[in-house]
């Protein structure tokens, strides 16, 4: 099958394209962008005017909530969000019911994956056992099973010794370990940013140094084993600077924020809204700024949706009580369009963001429309507006502090491997 | 965002906190009050303003003392009075806070009078009711963790205008476990919307919350300190489980630095008032000589809050 997609702006950030052209594809790969091939002859032409072509975007982030919590979310329905929403590689944390600790949980998740023929589904494994940081996972055998990372998603992992460990096995193999910053007691029955909005709503909080604190830490584990970590979920002001020192300074990390984050902050709670329980808990505007600072000058490497379908009974319970998470897979692209707008930041360094900078982070040949890469492409209309309600979302998750929102950026089509998988 | 408590004509729906709470509703409140209190010593306790109307005292945290004010309230009103004392052991039989909610509704509520552990509770079943188009039934917002205690505040707030008229010019100190309390909060809100000017919190940092001065109030680790030139002064109760941990190292250090005894309250005005919202822990928060003191209006303040509690109740049925 010969895709072209005439006439769109095409965009790859990895090579530094932004221009009016048509994109050509042939055998499920990008076969050229601006001239057709010598003989070209299209099976399908998609008229591509007034629309963006970009690479599909890769989401590092998002919860498919198998196995274990289907009533939530099941991989046909969060795949199926993911090519609405232009995502057409994904990274799944291991906080399944079970964990993924086992290669055959890992194989499983691939394969039922590989079935639907949708976004390729790349799963991160647990670091320890059942994620409850006592005995480290056979890294080996779930890198095998199709593992691109390890990490301890939320969980508590209060051992610092096991930590060590974890990562000296993780560096001796030259895996990769996500962690997100937080100081474990710290972060104990919190539930908002420790500031002026947690005191007046009356609310557990995490104070902003639980992240610098874990951060610090993990950079001297880094020192000392030279394992590669990638900072999840980072949220503070302070946890940026010192991120940006770090990095600075030569330690091998990388680090993403979540969508929400780059645009909410603690007073959107509002009086109690539950959508906006987040984890790590949405801070302060001065944290929302640096975040954006970051994202700016590339101390923040990627942005994904950190996507967490809940089912609404699990939402509709008091603030505290509430399960924390936002479904974002098809705000993913919405949002970092909004954020680019408001910051002025150019369209190919914000898709950078979700297309060739997590392709980077996760180890995949993705990310870019260079001759010869898998035709994975997302095609979208900037400027249609759409409001975010329950029936426009192909996820299970309707949960999100946007319902109600009118947003601008809307997949027109989304193609994987060559294969129009999803078109709007 | 709009506060939910007020309906689209600006008019109070529910009451569910005192911030953001305008001053003229407070002070219709105060106002209503005042006759509601002679009422109490009257043979005939009885007005039927509420007559034919049916309150659910809705409790998911026990507490004796609240839950008698309101029903004694209600009914001095001639409401029908239904008490629940739902506990935490409802949650572990299965039905959720909302399916308890619609329940009762359906059993035809006018108002749901609500006390639960978790913050903002009574905002989520009140945001249910509008949702679901039942917003003749009224939310009032008998405690929810450690957010908010609206009627404790009208009460306080009532007390102190009756010993002290004018809020212009007092210093008003609240002292202890500010942290864990909704006193706290519904009386500073309270406090600062009557134009207050120096409202202070006194306590150790472990029980103060972080950025409490956003508050309007004026911080003061030095209890001394704190109490001098004080027209009022509230003392909060501090929770037994507080009394030993990481919070404070005993009840007995506590009441050294923080106890409120008859030396100390020499530090304030000499016509100060001592406020308690009990139960009281003698010995702990307050030496008895004080609370049992010519300085207490300790006792006065549970028979205001029966008369604020059905000033409230009144206006939010339409009278």
């Amino acid at each position: 099958m010969k895709i072209e997609i005439s006439n769109g702006r095409v965009i790859d950030p990895k090579h530094g394209i932004d221009r009016k052209a048509s994109l050509y594809i042939a055998a499920g790969r990008i076969a050229a962008v601006g001239e057709p091939p010598v003989g070209w002859h299209a099976d399908r032409v998609i008229d591509a005017t007034g629309l963006i072509v970009c690479p599909g975007l890769i989401d590092a982030s998002a919860r498919l909530r198998e196995p274990g919590f289907e009533y939530k979310a099941t991989l046909e329905s969060e795949v199926a969000a993911a090519v609405a929403g232009g995502v057409t590689r994904l990274g799944c944390p291991p906080d399944t019911d079970p964990p993924l600790d086992e290669p055959g949980l890992v194989e499983m998740l691939k394969h039922r994956a590989r079935a639907l023929n949708l976004a390729h589904v790349y799963p991160i494994g647990a670091l320890t056992v059942g994620l409850k940081g006592n005995t480290i996972t056979e890294m080996g055998e779930l890198t095998e099973a199709g593992c691109i990372a390890f990490s301890h998603a939320d969980a508590p992992l209060v051992d610092t010794q096991v930590m060590l460990r974890a990562l000296q096995y993780a560096a001796t193999f030259g895996y990769r370990v996500w962690l997100r910053p937080q100081e474990v007691h710290l972060g104990r029955g919190g539930v908002a940013h420790d500031g002026e909005v947690a005191t007046r709503l009356g609310l557990p909080a995490i104070p902003g140094f639980a992240e610098t604190i874990a951060l610090e830490a993990i950079f001297e584990l880094v020192r000392a084993t030279g394992v590669h970590v990638h900072l999840a979920r980072l949220s503070t002001h302070d946890g940026v600077a010192r991120v940006r020192a770090a990095k600075r300074a030569g330690l091998p990390v990388t680090c993403d924020v979540a969508i929400h984050h780059v645009h909410l902050c603690d007073v959107d709670i509002g009086w109690f809204n539950a959508q906006c329980h987040l984890v790590p808990p949405l801070r302060g505007l001065r944290d929302r700024a640096a975040l954006r600072g970051g994202l700016a000058d590339g101390t923040i490497d990627l942005i994904c949706s950190d996507h967490t379908p809940v089912d609404d009974d699990a939402k509709q319970v008091p603030f505290a009580e509430a399960e924390p998470g936002a479904t974002g897979l098809e705000l993913l692209l919405p949002l970092t369009l909004k954020w680019a707008h408001e910051d002025k930041v150019p369209l190919s360094a914000a898709l950078a963001r979700i297309t060739v900078e997590p392709a980077r982070v996760l180890g995949l040949e993705a990310g870019h429309l260079g001759p010869g890469a898998d035709a994975d492409v997302c095609v979208f209309d900037p400027d249609s507006r759409w409001v975010v309600e329950p029936a426009a979302l192909r996820s299970q998750g309707k949960n999100t502090p946007y319902l109600g929102v009118e947003l601008a950026g809307r997949v027109r089509y989304t193609l994987v491997g060559g294969q129009v998988v999803h078109e709007a | 965002m709009r506060n939910p408590q007020l309906n689209a004509t600006g008019s109070l729906q529910h009451l569910l906190t005192l911030e953001d709470l305008p001053a003229d509703i407070v002070e219709r409140i105060l106002d209503t009050a005042v006759p509601f209190v002679s009422i109490a010593e009257r043979d005939v306790k009885k007005v039927p303003l509420l007559r034919g109307k049916t309150v659910f005292n809705l409790f998911f945290e026990n507490s004796t003392r609240t839950r008698t004010t309101f029903e004694i309230a209600a009914k001095r009103l001639s409401a029908d009075v239904i008490n629940l004392n739902i506990g935490v052991s409802s949650t572990t039989k299965g039905e959720t806070l909302l399916d308890t909610v619609d329940n009762l509704a359906a059993m035809n509520a006018d108002m749901f009078i609500v006390r639960h552990g978790q913050s903002g509770a009574p905002h989520l079943i009140a945001q249910h009711l509008s949702a679901t188009d039942r917003r003749h039934i009224h939310v009032i917002n008998a405690g929810d963790g450690r957010h908010g205690h609206p009627t404790q505040g009208l009460l306080d707030l009532f007390t102190i205008r009756h010993y002290k008229q004018d809020f212009r010019r007092l210093t008003v100190a609240i002292v202890g476990d500010v942290l864990h309390s909704r006193v706290a909060r519904s009386l500073i809100h309270g406090l600062t919307t009557l134009g207050t000017p120096e409202v202070r919190v006194i306590g150790p940092q472990t029980l103060l919350p972080t950025a409490v001065e956003s508050l309007g109030v004026h911080v003061y680790n030095d209890m001394r300190a704190g109490l001098a030139g004080c027209d009022v002064v509230v003392m909060l109760r501090l929770q037994n489980e507080r009394m030993k941990g990481s919070l404070l190292p005993s009840a007995g250090e506590f009441f050294k630095h923080y106890g409120l005894t008859v030396e100390k309250l020499q530090l304030a005005k000499s016509d100060a008032i001592v406020m308690h919202p009990g139960p009281m822990n003698r010995g702990v928060e307050i030496d008895s000589a004080v609370a049992d003191g010519k300085h207490s209006v300790i006792l006065p303040q549970v028979t205001f809050g029966i008369a604020v509690r059905m000033a409230v109740m009144s206006i939010l049925a339409g009278n």
